[in-house]
């Protein structure tokens, strides 16, 4: 694709200090997040791995502004964070595209919250469709695509708002594994175009090592980080990579940690 | 998707579709059944005119009171007051259920009240109405509203609350602030539901009208229903029951189209 000017706008770095979060109060409150620490830094693409019920999840949602910690400091862009704000662009694993607008009008959604004027609002969409893939289906609703053409419309939504950082929850966890071959690909690609900073969550290894600058691995709960790992694969990679014995060997490494305390594991 | 095929096994298989030209079949059918049994046992003379009249009893007794315009009279003064009735609770039920759905102090501070009023049976208030409003239109109306619109309230609220929690986190990570949630997110959200809880309560709309109409009042299709049985005009009744039934088939449509036309996403 050719340079657009909606590619590599803008992007930030994540710090995250001794943060803990504690659902609930007294003797059936749930610790989920236990002293995080670590950065992101701006470009970079960062993936969380661990086992179910770790607190992934829990802490994307802090980043994002949609849960509030307990105590510790998040801040992106050198902002502490307390409410969801546009600079911090998500994708959920389950579907959340609004099913009463078409995929245009989803993707449309936040430039229209700020306010742009129709014609660059409908450059955007057009730009980030492309990206995706998906400009013949503009006039559809979501209730007529399939998941993997849902979470490529939740990606195109969350980056046609120019976000800092992009949070991705397990984004194609509920996905099949072909169709996930394929977006593991397609965001490969649209994150070299736009080099946003990724905060990615996933409890799939390879998944995890295909897509990082950086691993991270957490503990069963309460979460914890238990190993930072540095991924040094060129870039642009593609799905061959799997079979490197590189590859493998660090994907053995993260299997140990992991398989160490897993036992929260369902 | 496949078209439904027309085979024993295909009829008999739970949940399967059936073709387009058989529900139709059906549809009239069930109707061909029920005028056939009924014209059955009263042209023998197994039961007497009296009680239950012929099918062309009936017939000529609404082409009369169409030709002198009773039947007008009287259905447009029901659908009048089935409409302010319904219109005027939904406009309220429906905002004010929505926000009752999403902000829990809404719901904390309404959820006593319209717990208790949602359990009382309406016909209990209607002599307080006789006595407070008299038996002019404004008490049909208010039957109607206080029979509608506290149930409207309850399923407008859980429709409201079942919208997903991701899909308003999702709109909130888009720049969607708190106080735009209930128009921008939960509202189009809910919309197919809501016009399902309207078409539902519109159907109770008449139940209500009805019972007011039998109880005092001077026009309506309950009260020439009353006028019949103390003169033994059965097929009057019968004229006023199937004229009830065709409005609410017609409005029912209505409130189906109406879905489809403004929740085209919804399938
Ligand atoms: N809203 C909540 N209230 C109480 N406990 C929660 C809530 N959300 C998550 N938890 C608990 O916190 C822990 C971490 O959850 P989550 O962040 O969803 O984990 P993950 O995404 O890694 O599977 C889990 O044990 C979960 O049961
Ligand atoms: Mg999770």
């Amino acid at each position: 694709m050719a340079k657009s000017r909606y590619a590599n706008l803008r992007s930030a770095d994540i710090v995250i200090d001794d943060v803990h979060l504690r659902y609930g109060t007294g003797p059936s409150s749930v610790l989920a997040l236990d002293g995080i620490s670590f950065d992101v830094k701006p470009n970079e693409f960062c993936v969380i791995v661990g086992p179910s019920g770790c607190g992934k999840s829990s802490l994307l949602y802090l980043v994002a502004g949609l849960e509030t910690k307990t105590a510790g400091t998040i801040t992106v862009n050198g902002k502490p964070v307390s409410d969801p704000g546009p600079e911090r662009g998500m994708v959920f694993q389950a579907y959340t595209l609004f099913p009463w607008l078409t995929v245009a009008k989803n993707v449309e959604y936040g430039p229209k919250r700020k306010g742009y004027p129709a014609a660059e609002r409908k450059d955007i969409v057009d730009h980030f469709l492309a990206e995706v893939g998906l400009s013949k289906f503009a006039d559809h609703y979501p209730s007529q695509l399939s998941g993997g053409m849902k979470q490529r419309v939740a990606i195109a939504r969350a980056l046609a708002n120019d976000p800092m950082v992009l949070l991705m929850d397990e984004p194609f966890g509920a996905l099949d594994s072909q169709t996930r071959h394929t977006m593991q690909g397609l965001l490969l690609r649209v994150w070299e175009h736009s080099k946003k900073t990724v905060l990615f969550v996933t409890h799939d290894i390879e998944e995890a090592i295909l897509l990082a600058d950086r691993v991270l691995v957490m503990s069963g709960r309460p979460g914890q980080i238990k190993k930072e790992i540095t991924i040094n694969f060129d870039r642009p990679r593609n799905m061959d990579l799997v079979l490197e014995p590189d590859f493998i060997s660090t994907k053995r490494e993260i299997l140990e940690l992991l398989k160490d305390t897993d036992d929260d594991e369902h | 998707m496949k078209s439904p095929s027309f085979s024993f096994r295909a009829i008999t298989t739970p949940f399967e579709q059936i073709p387009k030209w058989m529900i139709v079949f059906l549809g009239v059918a069930i109707w061909v059944v029920v005028i056939a049994s009924w014209s059955a046992i009263t042209y023998s003379g197994m039961i007497t005119e009296t009680f239950l009249p012929t099918p062309d009893m009936v017939v000529s007794r609404t082409l009369k009171y169409i030709q002198n315009g009773v039947l007008w009279e009287h259905t447009s003064a029901s659908v009048q007051v089935v409409f302010i009735g319904f219109v005027l609770s939904s406009v309220v039920s429906v905002p004010l259920g929505l926000f009752m759905g999403t902000y829990r102090i809404v719901q904390a501070f309404l959820d006593p009240l319209v717990n208790f009023m949602r359990y009382l049976p309406v016909t209990s208030f209607v002599p307080l109405f006789i006595l407070w409003i008299g038996i002019g239109i404004e008490q049909r109306v208010t039957v109607i509203i206080f029979g509608i619109f506290f149930q409207q309230l309850v399923m407008l609220a859980d429709t409201a609350r079942s919208v997903p929690r991701d899909l308003v986190n999702a709109a909130y990570t888009l720049g969607t602030s708190r106080a735009h949630t209930v128009f921008h997110i939960v509202l189009p959200a809910s919309l197919p539901n809501i016009f399902d809880i309207l078409r539902v309560t519109m159907g109770w709309a008449w139940t209500y009208l009805v019972v007011a109409e039998l109880v005092a009042a001077r026009s309506g299709l309950g009260y020439i229903s009353l006028k019949a049985m103390r003169g033994f005009q059965v097929d009057v009744i019968f004229m006023a029951i199937a004229m009830i039934g065709i409005l609410g088939l017609i409005t029912d449509q209505g409130f189906r189209l109406l879905r489809k036309y403004a929740a085209p996403w919804a399938l």
